[in-house]
């Protein structure tokens, strides 16, 4: 492998670990918010559970993302920079209130109500405009004029594929973030907020997968290059499919080792995060060598080979110091049955 | 306003605003460290208490600290493009720690408030050592981004091309160690008289001998004692970091100090205002031979004068104005630990005088002003910079235009969250007495930390 595609994989490393951290964060806030009034089940104690001590971690790891690109690929920051002005700065804004609001309502137990709206509502339009950076990076919007690099934003909000991917962003967090704490409930022996997330899976998940085909279809039309390159390797999205079957059949089997209980939410997990894993991956595959196409390619953007080689030292010393830290924490929140079965 | 204007100001109320809820975010959770180790020694469960009700107010304060330095992160890239095009390329590593310094701040953070009955004591303070540590990184890791830009190093600059590239060379570059103990000595100033303010207030508002009072006078004695000693060091090593400024920018101390003509036995000019006009400074009082004593440690020291560079290149001028701000408010804050320690200490008195509570009232919102003209005074120093004598600012901004709108939605967002931070604040801790957190403490196996009504 030469650096620069040790580099992009990084890069995508990251991307994928943070859409499915992102997905149970901002989708555990969006439940929150819509189960507020059903305390009986306790939806929002599982989701907020989860999310008071998880949303930091997960934030900092959007900004190792754009450290990354900025470090990796400077050029190509140079550009990205320029034409995300909007988008990002929405996405800056939106955070700002999702985060602040997130905090501010654990703590103003009166207020309660309105700021879990608040950070709920902010937080599912999140991955929707974050999504947007891909068709992005397709370049049909990117406008070259004297010197100046420039989005169009006219065409940015008029595109069918771009709508398909924001569909997409907002159902697959619904469904990841359903599954996941239908998982996380029944740990923490909640069976009502089980059924009730286990519930939810099953109307998201096929929305999710509808919105993958919508995003082929309007792919072959606007960003033909993209879609020819992943039909290439059918194969795959076709395994990839299969793994979404098989978490589908999680949500409806009757559970391997509980006979009274309904779903194998453990296994659908897993299942999905092999499917995301695999789709993401021909599409990453598909999307190289370029980063915007067709002006940025991974070579053109390389960093300094000085730089790299000390940024992945770097990589490599920091992980190593930080995995016991991840695995404490993880047993702490994820594990602890004190924790999960508290019932304050 | 044309569009570098906006940028340059939408960023500046970007780290402005951040700077505040960052600079407490180091501050504090040493103050939060200092009462537990007390605690540990003492065994007095009013240190505890106070732990734990500064670790709420750190909380709260993380929740507009992270999404604006998220914010600060990314519209580096958003509105300098060509600034983080050589920062990604010669420059990367701080960044790039600093991830790292975020994640032991954040796992250890939600570790310390969420788990922090679950864990053994010994687990509790490794927790928040970490915290302090990774927060402490933090600070010290982007200003050293804020030192190459002053100093820049480890690359050869020819025809618009960077060459022989060393990243370490860059991490190491001259003014870094001074540069971050500055900062970080001086956010203990902050996290410190921070406290010191809301302590004496409550001190006012309560009866003498209370056990309120009592409280917040225990409170009030530690913050003097951190925050005197940081005091102190932030000015020695603010006379290290001015000497720097000699040596590596000198038109940028000349600025600082109203100097126009080079010289030897330079005098220092405090307070006043600096005049083009006249090459003067209005209105200061001079201390002749001082300023060279101050730069080079001798009266011969020769100062370069603003009249040696070209007045494009100037800093601008209002800059001596914010240093002696800074220095002036530094200074004092010295003077009132001494005096509340020999008040103390030395002449044993029980009872502070109301003039000085209120003197230390105003302690902490001038910590605070202290760091904002310190951080304006040194951005704005460097301009036309953005590196220095490498890059420009203007050749760095984008070349979106349009901003007006961007700088209005985020300085409404800013407002609202100020608005809002400051009255969840204080509604918790209105619901939430100390008295309360006093007897939870007391009362053996009632969650103190995750209490939250
Ligand atoms: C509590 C806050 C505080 C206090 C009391 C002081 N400073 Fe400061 N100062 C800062 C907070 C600060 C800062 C905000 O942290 C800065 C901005 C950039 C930096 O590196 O630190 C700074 C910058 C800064 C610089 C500019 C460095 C540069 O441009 O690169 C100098 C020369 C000094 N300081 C000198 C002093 C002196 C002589 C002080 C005497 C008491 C002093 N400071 C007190
Ligand atoms: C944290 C407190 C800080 C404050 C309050 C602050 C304030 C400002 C202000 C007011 C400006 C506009 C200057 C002008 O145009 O006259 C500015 C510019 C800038 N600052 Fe800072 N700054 C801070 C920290 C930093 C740090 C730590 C860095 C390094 C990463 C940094 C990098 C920059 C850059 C790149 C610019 C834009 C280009 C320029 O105008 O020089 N700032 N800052
Ligand atoms: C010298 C001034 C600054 C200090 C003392 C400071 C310190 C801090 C601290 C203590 C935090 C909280 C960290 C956490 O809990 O995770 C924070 C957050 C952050 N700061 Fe600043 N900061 C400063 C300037 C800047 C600048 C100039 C930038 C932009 C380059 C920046 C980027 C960030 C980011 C991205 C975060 C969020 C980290 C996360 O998501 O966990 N900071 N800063």
């Amino acid at each position: 492998m030469t650096d620069a595609l040790i580099a992009i994989t990084v890069l995508w490393g990251f991307v994928f670990i943070y859409a499915v951290m992102a997905t149970m964060d901002f989708g555990a806030g969006f439940w929150s918010m819509i189960y507020f009034n059903r305390q009986k089940t306790r939806a929002t104690d599982i989701a907020n559970r989860y999310l008071s001590p998880t949303w930091e971690v997960t934030n900092t790891f959007i900004v190792a993302l754009v450290v990354a690109v900025y470090s990796l690929f400077p050029t190509a920051a140079y550009t990205l920079g320029t034409i995300l002005l909007v988008p990002g700065s929405m996405i800056l804004l939106l955070l700002a209130l999702r985060s602040a609001f997130l905090v501010f309502s654990n703590i103003a137990t009166e207020y309660k109500k309105p700021l879990t709206y608040i950070s709920g509502i902010a937080g599912i339009l999140i991955p929707g405009l974050l999504i947007s950076v891909l068709p992005i990076t397709h370049g049909g919007f990117v406008e070259y004029g004297e010197g100046l690099t420039q989005l169009n934003l006219a065409r940015l909000f008029t595109s069918e594929n771009v709508y398909a991917f924001i569909g997409f962003a907002i159902s697959s967090t619904l469904f990841l973030s359903s599954l996941l704490l239908a998982d996380y409930s029944k740990v923490s022996d909640e069976m009502d907020a089980y059924y009730v997330y286990l519930r939810d899976a099953k109307i998201s998940g096929p929305i999710s997968l509808l919105m993958a085909f919508c995003i082929m279809l309007t792919l072959e039309r606007e960003a033909n290059w993209i879609y020819t390159r992943m039909m290439d390797d059918l194969p795959l999205l076709l395994i990839s499919l299969g793994f979404f079957l098989i978490s589908g059949l999680g949500l409806f089997v009757t559970n391997f080792f509980d006979k009274r209980i309904q779903g194998m939410p453990r296994l659908s997990v897993i299942a999905v995060t092999i499917q995301y894993f695999i789709a993401s991956y021909v599409y990453g595959k598909a999307h190289l060598p370029y980063i915007i196409y067709p002006d940025v390619t991974i070579e053109s953007a390389f960093t300094d080979p000085n730089s790299f080689r000390a940024v992945f030292i770097t990589y490599i010393v920091g992980f190593a110091i930080l995995f016991p830290g991840f695995i404490y924490f993880w047993s702490l929140f994820m594990h602890d049955k004190k924790y999960l079965r508290q019932k304050g | 306003m044309n569009d570098i204007l906006i940028a340059r100001s939408l960023f500046g109320t970007t780290m402005a605003f951040h700077i505040i809820f960052a600079t407490i975010g180091v501050g504090l959770p040493m103050m939060i460290l200092t009462a537990e180790l007390l605690y540990q020694k003492t065994k007095d469960l009013e240190y505890v208490v106070m732990a734990k009700r500064w670790t709420k107010a750190f909380a709260v304060l993380l929740g507009v600290g992270i999404p604006t330095g998220t914010i600060a992160g990314t519209q580096l890239s958003l509105l300098w493009p060509g600034f983080m095009e050589v920062i990604g390329r010669v420059m990367p590593l701080p960044f790039q720690i600093e991830i790292y310094a975020f994640f032991i701040e954040a796992l250890f953070m939600s570790i310390y408030v969420y788990a922090a009955e679950r864990i053994a004591p010994w687990m509790r303070i490794a927790s928040l050592i970490l915290v302090a540590l990774g927060a402490l990184a933090s600070a010290v890791l982007i200003t050293n981004v804020h030192a190459f830009q002053g100093t820049p190093r480890g690359f050869r600059y020819e025809n618009g091309q960077y060459l022989d590239i060393d990243p370490w060379a860059a991490f190491f570059n001259p003014s870094f160690l001074v540069t971050a103990t500055h900062v970080a000595v001086s956010a203990y100033v902050v996290g410190a008289f921070v406290v010191a303010s809301v302590s004496a207030f409550k001190m006012l508002k309560n009866d003498f001998g209370s056990r309120l009072y009592r409280f917040h006078q225990k409170a009030l004695m530690i913050s003097l004692v951190v925050g005197g000693l940081a005091a102190f060091g932030t000015a020695i090593n603010g006379h290290e970091a001015a000497q720097y400024l000699h040596e590596y920018q000198p038109e940028k101390l000349a600025a600082a100090e109203g100097l126009f003509e080079t010289q030897s036995h330079a005098p220092l000019a405090i307070g006043g205002f600096t005049d083009r006009e006249t090459q003067t400074v209005k209105w200061g009082i001079e201390i002749p031979w001082a300023l060279s004593f101050l730069a080079g440690n001798s009266f011969d020291t020769v100062v370069v004068g603003l009249n040696d560079f070209p007045e494009e290149l100037w800093p601008p001028l209002f800059i001596h104005t914010l240093f002696n701000a800074m220095v002036g408010i530094g200074s004092l804050l010295i003077l009132i630990a001494i005096f509340g320690l020999l008040w103390k200490k030395f002449f044993k008195k029980d009872r502070f005088p109301k003039w000085f509570l209120w003197t230390m009232v105003a302690s902490g919102p001038l910590a605070v002003a202290a760091i904002e003209f310190g951080w304006i005074f040194a951005c704005t120093g460097r301009q036309p910079w953005v590196i220095y004598r490498i890059l420009s600012t203007a050749e760095s901004a984008t070349t979106a235009t349009n901003l007006g709108v961007l700088f209005i939605l985020f300085l409404g967002v800013y407002i609202i969250l100020g608005i809002a931070v400051v009255f969840v604040l204080l509604y918790y801790f209105r619901k939430n007495t100390v008295l309360d957190d006093l007897q939870r403490a007391e009362r053996k196996n009632v969650q103190l930390f995750s209490s939250n009504s």
